[in-house]
């Protein structure tokens, strides 16, 4: 299939754009294959780029001849062309609808995108999990990177590498992964360098409704344990949800045949519960009747705090049970691939100092989402505007991303990186010219999100200022108080930032400045250790 | 102390909120002043502080394994909760607590006992650092359009209002007089704010007496002196800050609003907000949702939402704004009142003042404003903030919602005002603690009777003297934003639960590191650091001169050396996990306890914010953070820190 195609209207003139917080700009509008764009004839005013695959949904008003097409994006931003005459209008109202629901992999964005900027770290090649093992192997000699999964073929969801406990061989492995959902057996997540205790995650064990037991899997989660050791097995499921998943083959760990871990059942809402909460929200954001208690009443129907308290406190307990109980910990909800990952992520964020650094948390990201198959392809295809039936959309990795950001503001020294950093993760899960979310098999066609963040300029406008390195673990607080709306994503385009963002200059004005009186006195401390060393005698003619 | 049945009660419990796990277990004191908890942890001294004209209800439980629970709810919204070993220690303490917090004569307030070691001329200073004559100057009054009026010197026209205040220039004592007969409490239109750019005002008084029909012509001919003092604009606003029907209930008693015919050129306007009785209900409702122990997302929504309050809080900041756009957009006069004028009026004029003019952002401005506008005209502190037993009916919040509007803007505009929240939740911990005298009495006169410019102290010197602690870093006076009027946002979603305030003691649910105090610490140094840059210049330039004369001389000894106050990299914050089990996990987790040496044992004459906040710097023995509220997450404190052993494991 080719673009052209789908493009009925490649150009038209007299378009007048509305954004928020923006002036109008009139000028032309043309369709690409991957964007929409405008641009005025005037030279200096900003042209609109906007991809395709970061429209959501688009409305059609008309007035008289003149026509309005509203695009709603994926980033949560609705802007408005006005377009002379209906038929041009339709013809490009259609062709965007077309443009932006393509459905092949291959015919996206950033399999045509080649990059302006040069590439000096390929992204692809930065956080290889042969590195990450090299880290852990200089802490323990416990475990073991098994090339099992190379060709994908034990579990599909799973990278060709992942760590495993030293002695259980590819086999046993093998065996395991029958036994878990989506071939997910228990891998390594996170080793935790101070007490030695590790999380691990899986699929839900495939018990069903006769109680299937499976040794290897339980020898391969036993090898994890120290002599005399307990552990815990979070199941990200209520106990309900969790019994009721036997009947479709699914289960939980029973009592009898893993005496030595205790289930701990956490309720974590998946798939279209969070994507209705995420609906929900965004309606309630755009509400313009002013009224306080409809405001109230729809962010709390919305019920996406909610779920941000669940994952972090979720997240916290996994650590809590890491870090202060001295146990191991075991992560699962059914498939393994959403709430599994929300949860040990987040926990590595509470307990690892380097996760909290700019490249530590891309590490963070690559592995616990990319490499760990969460299927963003999927869940990410549409966002909150979108009119037609959500299928397998959810919110997971913005819910992911909102508890970082409650946790960055709980602990604003703490993180290398600001909270443009989780605005610009959000954008690209959902529309991006870079991949990190498409199959891993064909991503050396493609340009890494990494390699472009990790040049000099990117990393600048992402790094916060008031970082200062802390060596310890976070403990976030989950009260509802402290849990608060994330107005950089979801109020960005409702209201002005200009003050707020003002006083973000003004904070890195008042660091900067003391960053160059630093340096002056230290050179004019040099400078006078220079003048007292040098003896005037011997000058002196 | 008659009042104290039972100085002293040992191994009492200190139960935490929020984990029931950290209890502490010490010994009560009862003295004339305050309640005192000494915890008797070997090693340390931590001491808890209430003053008793804190106390806002004491509560009594069902015993509890752990002995009779009494709990003390303060008007700073802290709430602590005891558990006392017998029945009658706990029936002696719960009696003698709540004769001990309700004062039943002015004589027996804090104020009049609180000594510090201040000379009578002193005390006099203290005083005359508030000068309301100054901000009237300020706004260039006196002038052609408004005069200083003596009617009220004796308080005899309105025993509320203060002794000086400004009027038209073309108003009369008849007009004057007359008028006052037509106000509830005899509080006629005077001047509140006086805009000099373009002549428009802000008035207040009370509701008039118009019952059905009445008139009167002398308050006819006030509201149109008022009118002719802006001689730019050719009608004004009066703004009835009530809801409607309220404002026509009263017109039954022979009271409510004017009637546009028989006033020239007045655009009549209802706010709608509510009484006092509805804003202590609605506080009410969002305490005890404050209080809940662990409250769902949806607990809290919930309750928030029911509670109203932030609805309350919309409404003032709306009025508010209505006004300032009046006064500074349309240039047109406008008058304000509620039903007594002391309530609502003082809200929204107090709120229209801080949008209008910058000077009213500052430190000393708001201090000004609270004095002018809530102070000097006569809102009822002693009554609405329940300093002696009295009326229950009388008491309200309604200087809590102008310091949250205040804070809701500061949300809004970071670098507009000079001072931080700190400052706002100091002066409303003082409103309500009686240790200064500037809020005891309901107004100027009863002030006057009690003599209290003579016996007490003035909280406004205090703050003075203290500002650096309440100094916003990100404020600049150069600051764009620190510029003419505010035009804040009211979408619902603008408005926050205030965290600071009405959770301010449950010190889990903060941030953990504060942005204010590290960027206050980095402003200290780079101050330190001009300073030793400007001397470093100095004697570079000496020592090269005298190096011309070729003199040998000693190595001047250097100032510290730079890396002496750059910020400490230790930055060790951590703190304890909460409840995220949901009971899961019974083993307590063996946490390191932090050895204190900064316990303060606080002397009753040393008696300043820390002690009344009774805020015992180290209360939470495991994060080694609860200091955040009044010190830099990056002092020298921070790094006695009792999770170091996460440290010592990543030194390793």
């Amino acid at each position: 299939m080719e673009f052209a195609e789908l493009i009925k209207t490649p150009r038209v003139d007299g378009v007048v754009l509305h954004r928020p917080f923006l002036p109008t700009v009139e000028g032309t509008l043309c369709l690409t294959g991957h964007h929409l764009i405008l641009s005025s004839r005037q030279d200096n005013t900003e042209e609109l780029w906007l991809l395709h695959s970061n429209i959501d949904s688009i409305e059609k008003r008309f007035v008289g001849s003149l026509g309005s097409i509203i695009v709603k994006c994926k980033d949560l931003r609705v802007i408005q062309l006005d377009i002379p005459g209906m038929e041009e209008c339709l013809n490009i109202a259609s062709s965007i609808e077309a443009l932006s629901t393509l459905d092949s992999v291959s015919l996206m964005y950033p399999f045509f995108y080649r990059p302006m900027f040069e590439v000096i770290e390929d992204g692809w090649n930065s956080f290889l999990p042969e590195d990450a093992f090299k880290d852990l192997e200089s802490m323990t000699d416990e475990w073991r990177l098994s090339e099992v999964n190379k060709d994908f073929s034990v579990c599909p969801s799973y990278p060709p590498l992942v760590a495993v406990p030293k002695d259980i061989d590819d086999e046993t492995l093998r065996k395991v992964a029958t036994f878990r959902h989506g071939g997910r057996f228990p891998v390594l997540s996170y080793y935790h360098k101070k007490n030695g205790m590790v999380m691990m995650r899986a699929g839900q064990p495939l018990t069903g409704t006769n109680g299937r037991r499976c040794k290897e899997d339980e020898k391969l989660i036993n090898a994890t344990l120290r002599p005399g050791k307990r552990g815990y097995i979070i199941d990200t499921r209520t106990i309900n949800v969790a019994q009721q998943a036997k009947a479709r083959g699914g289960g939980i760990e029973s009592e009898a045949n893993y005496p030595q871990w205790r289930r701990i059942h956490k309720a974590i809402e998946r798939s279209n519960v969070l994507q209705e909460s995420l609906i929900k929200l965004v309606e309630a954001c755009n509400d313009q009747s002013h009224n306080m208690d409809r405001w109230l009443s729809k962010l709390e129907a919305s019920n996406w705090q909610t779920h941000v308290k669940e994952i972090l406190t979720t997240a916290c307990l996994a650590a809590q049970c890491i870090d202060r109980e001295g146990a191991s910990v075991l992560v699962h909800g059914t498939e393994g691939t959403d709430t599994t990952l929300q949860v040990t992520s987040l926990a590595q964020i509470i307990l690892d100092p380097s996760c909290r650094t700019i490249r530590g948390f891309q590490g963070l990201v690559e592995r616990e989402w990319l490499q760990a198959g969460h299927p963003f392809q999927q869940r990410c295809a549409q966002s909150a505007y979108s009119n037609s039936k959500p299928r397998q959309e959810a919110p997971v990795f913005l819910l992911f991303l909102d508890c970082v950001w409650q946790i960055l503001r709980q602990f604003p020294c703490s993180f290398e990186f600001s909270e443009s950093y989780l605005v610009l993760l959000f954008e690209h899960a959902y529309a991006s010219q870079f991949v990190c979310r498409l199959f891993l098999r064909q991503l050396h066609k493609t340009v890494s999100l990494w390699s472009w963040v990790n040049r000099h300029q990117e990393i600048e406008r992402l790094t916060n200022p008031l970082f200062e390195a802390n060596s310890l673990v976070i403990w976030p607080s989950v009260a509802p108080q402290s849990l608060l709306l994330w107005e950089g994503v979801f109020l960005r385009w409702n209201r002005s930032s200009k003050c707020l963002d003002e006083a973000y200059e003004e904070m890195v004005h008042i660091i900067e400045y003391n960053k160059e009186l630093q340096n002056k006195v230290n050179s004019l401390r040099r400078q006078l250790a220079q003048l007292e060393t040098e003896d005037p005698l011997l000058q002196t003619p | 102390m008659e009042f104290i049945r039972l100085p002293k009660v040992e191994n009492v419990k200190l139960l935490d909120r929020v984990s029931p796990r950290r209890s502490r277990v010490g010994t009560l004191y009862l003295t004339a002043t305050h309640t005192i908890f000494v915890e008797n942890e070997a090693g340390v001294r931590n001491e808890t502080w209430v003053l008793h004209s804190l106390v806002c209800s004491l509560e009594k439980q069902a015993a509890t394994s752990s002995g009779y629970p009494l709990l003390i709810h303060c008007k700073n919204f802290q709430v602590l909760h005891f558990a006392i070993p017998r029945e009658q220690e706990c029936q002696d303490v719960h009696l003698s607590l709540q004769r001990l917090s309700q004062p039943e004569s002015y004589e027996e307030l804090y104020c009049f006992s609180y000594k510090p070691n201040v000379d009578d001329e002193e005390r006099q200073n203290e005083w005359d650092f508030m000068n309301l004559k100054a901000d009237y100057s300020r706004m260039g009054l006196p002038n052609a359009h408004w005069k200083l009026s003596p009617a009220n010197r004796n308080y005899k026209v309105s025993d509320t209002y203060p002794a000086d205040l400004f009027v038209p220039e073309s108003a009369t004592p008849p007009v004057i007089v007359g008028s006052s007969k037509f106000r509830s409490r005899g509080r006629f239109p005077t001047l509140s704010y006086y805009s000099k750019e373009n002549h428009a005002a802000i008035c207040r008084s009370s509701q008039p007496l118009s019952g059905f029909s009445a008139r009167c012509l002398e308050d006819e001919q006030m509201l149109e002196a008022i009118l002719r003092s802006n001689p730019c604009s050719d009608f004004m606003y009066v703004v009835d800050t009530r809801p409607k029907l309220n404002a026509i209930a009263n017109r039954a008693a022979g009271k409510g609003y004017e009637n546009e015919d028989n006033y020239s050129n007045i655009k009549f306007q209802f706010i709608g907000i509510e009484n006092i009785h509805v804003m202590r209900n609605s506080q009410q409702k969002m305490l005890e949702v404050c209080e809940l122990r662990s409250p769902s997302m949806s607990d809290f929504l919930e309750g928030l939402e029911s509670s109203g309050w932030l609805k309350h809080i919309k409404a003032v900041l709306d009025a508010g704004i209505f006004i300032t756009k009046a006064v500074a957009e349309e240039g047109v006069s406008v008058l304000v009142h509620c039903s007594d004028g002391w309530d609502r009026t003082a809200q929204v004029c107090s709120v229209a003042c801080v949008l209008l003019d910058p000077y009213y952002r500052t430190l000393q401005g708001l201090m000004v404003l609270i004095e002018k506008d809530w102070i000097s005209f006569g809102h009822k502190f002693s009554h609405r903030c329940n300093h002696l037993v009295g009326d229950p009916k009388e008491v309200s919040p309604v200087i809590d919602q102008f310091l949250e509007c205040v804070w809701q803007l500061m949300e809004q505009f970071p670098c507009a005002f000079e001072f931080n929240e700190r400052f706002l939740i100091t002066i409303h911990s003082h409103i309500y603690s009686c240790q200064y005298g500037n809020f005891i009495g309901n107004n100027q006169r009863e002030r006057i009777q009690l003599g209290v410019h003579q016996r007490t102290h003035s909280l406004w010197s205090y703050l003075w003297t203290n500002r650096t602690d309440y100094i916003n870093p990100l404020y600049r006076p150069d600051h764009s934003q620190t510029q003419g009027l505010l035009r804040p946002s009211t979408a619902p979603y603008c408005f926050k639960f205030w965290r600071g305030l009405y959770n301010r003691f449950d010190q889990g649910i903060h941030p953990r590191q504060s942005v204010e105090d590290y960027l206050r610490t980095i402003q200290e140094e780079t101050q330190q650091l001009e300073e030793q840059l400007a001397s470093h210049k100095q004697k570079i330039a000496k020592l090269e001169e005298e190096q011309g004369w070729s003199v040998v001389q000693e190595a001047a000894p250097f100032d510290k050396s730079p890396t002496a106050w750059t910020l400490s990299h230790d930055l060790r914050l951590a703190n304890t996990p909460q409840d995220y089990t949901g009971g899961f996990i019974t083993s307590s987790p063996s946490q390191p306890k932090a050895p204190d040496s900064s316990g303060l044992i606080l002397l009753p004459q040393d008696l300043n914010q820390t002690s009344i906040f009774s805020l015992s710097n180290s209360s939470d023995p495991e994060s080694g953070i609860a200091d955040l509220s009044c010190r830099s997450p990056l002092s020298e404190d921070s790094t006695r820190d009792p999770d170091s052993d996460e440290a010592v494991y990543s030194a390793a």
